[in-house]
């Protein structure tokens, strides 16, 4: 460690400002501290610091991600091979799932963290952490035969206009990863939507065998096909086709927990997701007007990216509401929508992503009415404190 | 009329380097008075080089409030004169002289004392600057009413003193501050207790206050998570507050007659060989102090606690308001991937850390920020170690984008710099949070004046 460190002190003196790499400041800063806690001690206000920093927590993230992750890469090949009919090993298996979803990790975060090096180089920043986990979340949101270039392209547009155009990491509006997904899905509609993208290969058509589908139970159910939507289990499990890290919920709830259990991830907004999707759905069964809104509360909660969405999207920090109460109002919200734009939706299947995107939008004014809210409260004491 | 309140929200740092409950007696050979540890105080200086001061003779006043002054704790003679950039005065050095000679104030039952002879005789003799006064925690204003007046008897910070210990034997002239500042208030004063002290009677026996007890981690000892649940500051009002130690000197000042500005402090950290109390006169020097008694290593010396305490030279004075001196090392290192390991031996309030589960271990805790500044990314952490009825970060930020009418409404009233320290700790981003409470605090006086 020694000699890295030796190392890096020696490039430091070329790239900080007026030495003759100083452009690459933003990017060599980035590593030495990924490498090397760096070593500034306390000026001003408290003399110890906590040793949490945003490095550690956005790395709680992505390993609360990978086993969705390595899911992921299992089923993906599992319906490739699926749709061909062979009857292959589980390595096999793992090794094309692994190979089809490296590159989208792969394109993501280097496209992603590119244009993040380059705004911290502009401003004058260090490079912030929370791509690590947007990196992470775009191919999990994604189908697996989205090509690489619309992958890029929405990376760079989400992490541009709907990150940086804002101020940057800590100031979005919009949940970065969501809004790439929903640039997909806007921009190119023909390619994301149908039956054939959830299965890697099947959008090349060739050797597929007969009467394979490859539709996800968010498909089946918008078509009306409700007694073909796979059982409570499969749901569960997460052998079915989806976007890449939401099919198993076995492996989101490892991630939840691991997010629960470390603090940081917000159990209110969990919670509350939870029991608005739950709600709606009751309220659904209740009125009961078609096929769609008779679906068992636990087969709509296990459906599509429900409970990927709840876990790992609404909870970002940034963009949900700030305040407790705030979390409250908006988990239950997106929990809510999410459901009703899936039930009512004809054009999308899924309603988990505008949902979110939607509740972003009006967190801040959420936020407000709780804020509000103590602000009144105030006055009345003083007001009462004053006329007694 | 007592009553225990529960603290919920706070964070208990346990650290090594707790001091011992033995207490020595030192033989002190330098004081300073420092101005900089009174906010908002322009001085003006009335000594030179050279001038031979008894103890309670005046050093230097308030240029805004010239009845308001500072006087030397001790008999000696002005060392040195210290001044910073732009000529700001930092430092007046005292040699001490022998025998210990002190002004007489003349003794008096503050009993029988007006209001007004009162707060002249607290004036004459330096002790008013011990009363200080929320809002923005200022020396109390000799005009003003105060709606109440504030003692936290215990702390609760990391290595705090055991108040308990320091007061032990000196109920006679606690009774009698007491009984002096009863004139200062037409309403009560508030004497605040840790649930279940037991040992000493001396706070528990306290007549003329209204005794309250608390319970739960810090910040239950501050002053302003007291106010808050008692008496909550609304636009307006002050409240006026000061430490047990304090109530002691003022006590002695009515029945000695004389400005006795001596006080027990704990000399405790984990770089402190032996760590016990000592009884020292005010603004002592520390490297006397402190001198074999620390570990070779580099070290900080803080005056006061490691969360709010002000960073001292080795050859640095104790503050006005300090009963602690605290040494811990220097964090000047770099951490090999340090934010990825398990990290056994430091002390985190996240849970991605293992300390939670070892919550009686006792941590070496260094200076290293542990991670670059950042954005406020996290959102519902401030609110967990900050029991007032305020949204932190909304507040914060109504100070960073200055908008004093928002920072009134968000209640800037209620809270110091103090309140805000556990956040400052636990924040992720490493922003500097009490500098930013202070300079709202600073905006909305100059705002007010």
């Amino acid at each position: 460690m020694k000699a890295l460190r030796k190392l890096l002190d020696n490039i430091k003196p070329h790239v900080q400002p007026g030495g003759k790499f100083e452009k690459f400041h933003s990017t060599f800063d980035a590593f030495e501290t990924f490498l090397f806690v760096p070593n500034t001690v306390t000026h001003k206000g408290s003399h110890i610091r906590d040793s949490i920093d945003l490095k550690r927590t956005m790395s709680v993230v992505v390993i609360a991600l990978i086993p969705a992750l390595l899911f992921g890469m299992y089923n993906v090949g599992y319906w490739h091979f699926a749709s061909l009919g062979q009857e292959v090993s589980f390595m096999q298996t793992f090794t094309f799932g692994l190979l089809k979803v490296l590159p989208l990790v792969i394109v993501s975060y280097v496209s992603g963290l590119g244009v993040e090096f380059i705004f911290a180089q502009v401003r004058g920043h260090e490079v912030n952490e929370g791509f690590l986990v947007t990196g992470m979340l775009i191919p999990l949101v994604m189908p697996v035969d989205v090509p690489l270039w619309m992958v890029a392209v929405a990376t760079i547009f989400a992490v541009t206009i709907g990150k940086e155009a804002f101020g940057g990491t800590g100031m979005n509006v919009f949940n970065p990863a969501l809004l790439a997904r929903a640039f997909v899905f806007f921009a190119y509609p023909a390619k994301i939507t149908g039956d054939y993208i959830w299965t890697a290969g099947l959008s090349g058509g060739t050797g597929i065998i007969d009467g394979f589908s490859g539709a996800t139970p968010l498909g089946l159910a918008s078509a009306g096909q409700m007694d073909k939507i796979p059982a409570i289990n499969e749901l569960l499990l997460g052998f079915i086709p989806g976007s890449i890290g939401e099919t198993s919920k076995i492996a989101i709830l490892i991630g939840a927990a691991i997010l629960l259990l470390t603090g940081v991830g917000s159990w209110r907004i969990m919670l509350s997701g939870l029991l608005g999707g739950l709600s709606m759905t009751l309220i659904f069964n209740a009125a009961g007007a078609n096929a769609y809104m008779e679906l068992s509360p636990m087969t709509q909660i296990l459906m599509g990216s429900f409970l990927f969405g709840i876990v790992f999207m609404a909870t970002d920090p940034v963009t949900a509401a700030q305040t407790s109460r705030g979390k409250w109002i908006y988990g239950f919200l997106v929990g809510m929508f999410a459901i009703m734009i899936r039930v009512f939706n004809p054009a999308y299947p899924e309603g988990t992503m505008l949902a979110i995107l939607l509740m972003n939008a009006f967190a801040p004014l959420i936020d407000h009415y709780v804020i509000e809210a103590n602000i009144s409260k105030r006055l009345k004491r003083a007001l009462k404190a004053s006329n007694s | 009329m007592s009553k225990v309140y529960k603290i919920k929200k706070g964070l208990d740092i346990k650290l090594a380097g707790e001091a011992e409950r033995t207490l020595t007696e030192f033989s002190a050979t330098h004081v300073a008075l420092k101005p900089t540890d009174f906010i908002g105080v322009f001085p003006k200086l009335l000594v030179q080089e050279g001038d031979v001061v008894k103890a309670g003779d005046p050093v230097f006043c308030d240029k805004a409030h010239p009845e308001v002054l500072f006087t030397s704790p001790v008999h000696g003679k002005v060392a040195e004169i210290v001044r910073g950039p732009k000529r700001i005065l930092l430092e007046i050095k005292i040699e001490l002289l022998t025998p210990e000679t002190y002004t007489d104030f003349g003794k008096a039952n503050p009993s029988n004392l007006t209001r007004e002879e009162i707060i002249s005789k607290m004036l004459q003799s330096g002790v008013w600057p011990m009363i200080r006064q929320r809002p923005y925690s200022v020396i109390a204003n000799p005009a003003d009413k105060p709606k109440a007046i504030f003692i936290s008897g215990f702390d609760t910070a990391p290595l705090a003193p055991d108040y308990d210990f320091i007061v032990h034997g000196q109920g006679d002239v606690f009774q009698t501050g007491i009984d002096a500042l009863k004139k200062l208030t037409n309403d009560k004063i508030y004497l605040n207790l840790p649930d279940g002290m037991v040992n000493s009677k001396v706070l528990t026996n306290t007549r003329g206050v209204e005794i309250n007890h608390f319970s739960g981690p810090h910040p239950a000892g501050n002053v302003g998570t007291q106010i808050a649940l008692l008496c909550p500051i609304n636009k307006g009002d002050v409240i006026w507050y000061l430490r047990p130690q304090e109530v002691i000197i003022i006590g002695k000042l009515f029945a000695e007659g004389r400005y006795n500005a001596r006080r027990i402090i704990a000399v405790c950290g984990s770089e402190v060989r032996k760590p016990k109390y000592y009884k020292v006169p005010g603004g002592v020097g520390i490297k006397k102090l402190l001198a074999g008694n620390v570990n070779e290593s580099d070290v900080r010396f803080i005056s006061g606690n490691v969360l709010t305490g002000t960073r001292l030279e080795p050859d640095g004075y104790l503050g006005f308001y300090d009963s602690q001196i605290t040494v811990i090392p220097e964090g000047d290192y770099h951490e090999f991937l340090g934010w990825s390991m398990p990290r056994l031996h430091k002390h985190s309030f996240s849970r991605s850390y293992f300390s939670w589960l070892t919550p009686d271990k006792h941590y070496v805790a260094d200076t290293n920020l542990n991670g670059g500044v950042r954005a406020l990314v996290m959102t519902g952490q401030f609110e967990q170690v900050f029991p007032f009825d305020i949204y932190p970060t909304q507040l914060l930020k109504s100070i960073i984008y200055n908008d004093i009418d928002e920072m009134e409404k968000l209640g800037i009233y209620e809270v110091d710099e103090e309140d805000f320290a556990l956040c400052e700790y636990i924040d992720t981003s490493k922003t500097e949070i009490q500098s930013i409470v202070r300079q709202g605090l600073n905006s909305l006086r100059a705002e007010m004046s």
